[in-house]
């Protein structure tokens, strides 16, 4: 085992520098008394030599792709291209300000229209907003679509039916959009038809699927399930996390798909940010198209323009024009590709999902049989009796220089760990991962109750800071104090 | 990508001639290619390409620009920029597994401290998309913490954040009830606020500094009026480096844009929509949260805390849908914060209220021109009047190479623009913007 992660002691900025300069600042001239902030805000000031030092350490305790394999199900972290970086800092690119006027960002609007039309080919979908901020966001727009095309049909439709395997995000977000949600659950590993057609009625709005599923399963069913969910005039929504898998080979459109949401920040390689910025495009079939947030970029002639005039949009759903920054990015990343890069990505990614799984399946129990697509998840439950849970085997991957995989979901599975591991890893990083998993499932209980040993810390009373809730320096203070 | 015997090894090792046959399960009927893309080019070929198309820009950052409207051009320092380059954070996903992603998380913790200091809130979560959004999930965490059906916003908001608010209030089915502002002042109208003040109201949006740019100064008389009800405030999160906080006259939930703090303007995105409140409301609150804690040796630890509250845990149940956020411009701001330091934002903020007012000054120096339009105070934006239409004033101004200000949507303004000021405008911007106005409206 070679793998350690730097183990600096940072204090709190707080702790280690403080304000003590006094500019004799008063703003009596501009303002009247009773609206001025008497104190200055307590933020210490570093120097520049101190604070790039204070980030650089804490950077040092971060675990990022760029650090090592990071196999996290879901959330395709794949390689992030440094030339989208280099392009986004552009001058050209990011100097540019929301309210500035079309003729002035031209080449940014022949982007963003080049950049919907794009996305609409992969996904087979009619017409594209680039709005939306992540993936979640998108799923809320593609909601608030389905509301206004069925309110515009004079329909009041007030559920969203969804499989017990879908992501969280799922159901979170209809309901913002002011749904009732019914969950089916699934018929080994894949949606029920029984249960679906029981489920739907005139009261489904939509269907929302990802597919594959989380599973990593493809719903070979798709057809099928389309023409259930359209049969009762409800629309099918398509949750684009696991589009990765498939570019190339098949695309919602060609599934039955009404409305379709990508996340830029998997599919199309933009760095994940700690969190995010992300994108979160929503694409649609042509009877859904005007209600579709404005404005969207258009042409006419050799003219670029943000187009307003769509009165039966839903409106806006991001102050300005979504993730503008995000989205130079994937467009840097489709040029570079192209189309049969693309869709030589979709293959790798399942090519290597695959030689992964048969690598796994020795070892884990890997429910249901047959293909994966771009990930697969495996189960811990034969290690329970040994007193050896999933959480102890995700931590001791850290110790062996792995990020680990995304644990506890999909719920179907016991003790479930889903390993994406994308197009973008060698050979010899999905032998070296499939050796390391192997060592660790063999490990003794006390080695992996007691991981991780090589990361910055041990592992964490997260209990505590649920109960204790410390938020803030602040809060950090008074704890002591008590 | 796999190197050529690497595939061929991997396919034989699943007993597989092509990668096609991992695709069987895909009928047939639903096969489809990418075949209006073109195929992909090599480095150079990609660099020449963006950055041709990138020319027909005429970016705002290279002129001078006095635009605002809720994304502002703040000198971003270096440093800033090195550290939010750091491909550890870049690259780095939610820190799911905190023993791993310390760094991350401490910087979030950071900023989270350095944001209840600002704005003298409890608690500050780590990002909404925006300030729009932010909104928005404010108006859905205020109906779920008292009963009612309206909540009350300014008659001055611009339309993309009520466009926007109203998209977040359909689900619940929220009313949106507009309150007046005075005419002369362009502060609230308070009679009108409080005449609004019906038994389904659950809470009210106060904006200082509003949509014209004037602060509110009547803050007090309205929080004392909404009584128990939320009040959320929506600030410029500079500003509070010379206003009172919203912490300070009880702001039960907190909004702002902390896109100026390290971040560029980026046609509008990435923002960085920040949201507080008070203790006592945060099992309610949408977000991330960081908390401190140790890990079995002791050590001081941070991590992702009151999960409990979000999507992946609670599903339909959530306080919200929110995944992904903004993590890496809250990295940005954090480390634009601590080279500021609280002195340093003073400076900032005097600066550019200094120099606004040198602009007013010089606008209504110019013939037929008026600045600002409302005699209530500003910080660094604020409404001016003009002889000629804005749309003429902005396309004549910008051939010159400036850009006058943004165009208003309230009624009977159509010869207003909101114009703004930041630390990157010196005095040569402020001589070259009052000569070129004066020469368009001659």
């Amino acid at each position: 085992m070679s793998y350690r992660q730097a183990r600096h002691d940072v204090p709190l900025v707080y702790e280690e520098y403080s304000d003590d300069i006094n500019t004799n600042i008063k703003f009596n001239e501009y303002l009247p008394k009773d609206i001025i902030r008497q104190a200055p805000p307590n933020i210490p000031r570093l120097c520049e030599r101190d604070m790039v030092k204070h980030f650089t350490q804490l950077s040092q305790m971060n675990f990022g792709v760029d650090s090592g394999f990071y196999p996290l199900g879901s959330c395709t972290m794949k390689y992030n291209p440094k030339i989208n970086e280099e392009m986004a800092s552009l001058p050209d690119a990011c100097m540019l300000h929301p309210h500035q006027p079309d003729s002035q960002i031209q080449g940014t609007l022949q982007i963003m229209y080049e950049l919907q039309n794009m996305l609409a080919h992969i996904t087979g979908m009619h017409s594209m907003s680039l709005q939306p901020a992540a993936g979640a966001h998108g799923e809320f727009t593609g909601m608030l679509v389905a509301r206004a095309f069925h309110e515009d049909n004079g329909q009041k439709r007030d559920q969203v039916v969804l499989p017990d395997t879908s992501h969280g995000t799922n159901p979170a977000s209809a309901a913002m959009a002011g749904y009732d949600i019914v969950t089916i659950p699934s018929k080994e590993g894949r949606v029920d038809l029984d249960a679906l057609a029981a489920a739907v009625s005139e009261r489904t709005a939509a269907f929302m699927l990802t597919n594959p599923n989380t599973l990593g399963i493809f719903e070979s069913d798709v057809t099928e399930i389309a023409k259930i969910v359209h049969g009762v005039g409800g629309l099918l929504y398509y949750d684009g996390a696991n589009m990765n898998a498939i570019m190339g080979k098949t695309s919602p459109g060609k599934m039955g798909f009404d409305i379709v949401h990508l996340n830029l920040h998997k599919t199309f390689s933009t760095p994940h940010g700690g969190g995010g910025p992300g994108a979160g495009p929503v694409g649609v079939v042509e009877k859904l198209a005007d209600f579709l947030p404005i404005p969207i970029a258009a042409k006419k002639g050799e003219q670029y323009h943000l187009d307003y005039d769509r009165p039966k949009s839903i409106g806006k759903v991001h102050g300005f024009h979504g993730n503008w920054g995000v989205l130079l990015r994937a467009y840097t990343y489709i040029l570079s590709e192209g189309g049969n890069g693309l869709t030589e990505a979709t293959e790798m990614a399942v090519l290597n999902s695959n030689y992964l799984r048969q690598k796994v399946e020795k070892y884990l129990e890997i429910p249901y049989p047959g293909l994966r697509k771009h990930e697969f998840v495996a189960s811990g439950s034969a290690l329970k009796k040994n007193g050896v849970k999933t959480l102890d085997v995700a931590k001791r991957l850290i110790d062996h220089g792995f990020h680990p995989p995304t644990v506890y979901f999909p719920h179907l599975v016991e003790e479930s760990i889903m390993i994406e591991p994308t197009e973008t890893e060698s050979k010899a990083t999905l032998d070296a991962f499939a050796a390391a998993l192997e060592k660790v499932v063999g490990e003794s209980p006390e080695v992996l109750h007691n991981a991780p040993t090589c990361a910055s810390v041990r592992r964490l009373n997260e209990t505590d800071a649920a109960k204790n809730l410390i938020l803030s320096y602040r809060d950090y203070l008074a704890f002591k104090a008590r | 990508m796999a190197q050529q015997s690497d595939k061929e090894q991997m396919l034989a090792a699943l007993n597989m001639k092509s990668t096609e046959e991992l695709f069987g399960d895909i009928p047939k009927g639903v096969r489809s290619e990418i075949t209006e893309i073109q195929n992909g080019l090599c480095e150079p070929a990609t660099r020449s390409r963006i950055s041709s198309l990138l020319a027909r820009n005429r970016p705002a950052g290279k002129m001078s620009s006095f635009l605002g409207g809720g994304s502002y051009d703040f000198y971003i320092p270096s440093a800033v920029k090195s550290v939010t380059g750091r491909s550890e954070f870049l690259t780095s996903y939610t820190p799911y597994q905190p023993e791993t992603s310390q760094g991350l998380l401490q910087v979030l913790f950071e900023y989270q401290s350095m944001m209840c200091e600002l704005t003298g809130m409890d608690v500050v979560n780590n990002s909404l998309y925006d300030y729009s959004t932010g909104l928005g999930e404010a108006a859905l965490m205020a109906s779920r913490l008292k009963p009612g059906k309206v909540f009350l916003i300014p008659e001055t908001i611009s339309w993309p954040r009520f466009s926007v608010l109203q998209n977040y209030c359909k689900g619940p089915g929220i009313s949106l009830v507009k309150y007046r502002y005075d005419r002369k002042t362009g502060l609230t109208d308070i009679a009108d606020f409080k005449s609004k003040l019906s038994g389904d109201v659950f809470g009210a949006l106060v904006e200082t500094p509003n949509c014209l740019g004037v602060l509110e100064s009547q803050v007090d008389e309205i929080r004392q009026a909404l009584g128990d009800r939320i009040l959320v405030a929506g600030v410029n999160a500079l500003s509070l480096a010379a206003v009172r906080p919203p912490g300070d006259y009880g702001a039960d939930i907190m909004i702002s844009e902390g896109q100026m703090f390290g971040n560029p303007t980026n046609f509008g995105g990435p923002m960085l929509g920040i949201m507080g409140c008070k203790k006592t409301h945060v099992r309610k609150m949408p977000g991330r949260v960081i908390g401190l804690t140790d890990d079995i040796e002791g050590r001081r630890a941070y991590c992702m805390t009151l999960q409990t509250r979000e999507q992946h845990i609670r599903r339909e149940k959530a306080t919200s849908n929110i995944c992904s956020n903004e993590a890496l411009t809250t990295v940005a701001t954090a480390s634009y914060l601590a080279l500021r330091g609280g002195s340093g934002l003073r400076e900032t903020a005097f600066y550019t209220m200094k120099k606004s007012r040198e602009l007013a000054k010089a606008i209504s120096a110019v013939k037929g021109c008026k600045a600002p339009v409302f005699s209530g105070s500003y910080f660094n934006e604020f409404v001016a009047s003009f002889p000629v239409p804005a749309e003429t004033l902005i396309e004549k101004m910008s051939e010159k190479g400036v850009l006058p200000g943004v165009e208003m949507a309230l009624d009977g303004m159509e010869k207003n623009l909101l114009v703004a000021v930041t630390d990157r405008i010196t005095d040569a911007d402020i001589k070259k913007y009052a000569q070129v106005l004066k020469e368009v409206v001659q």
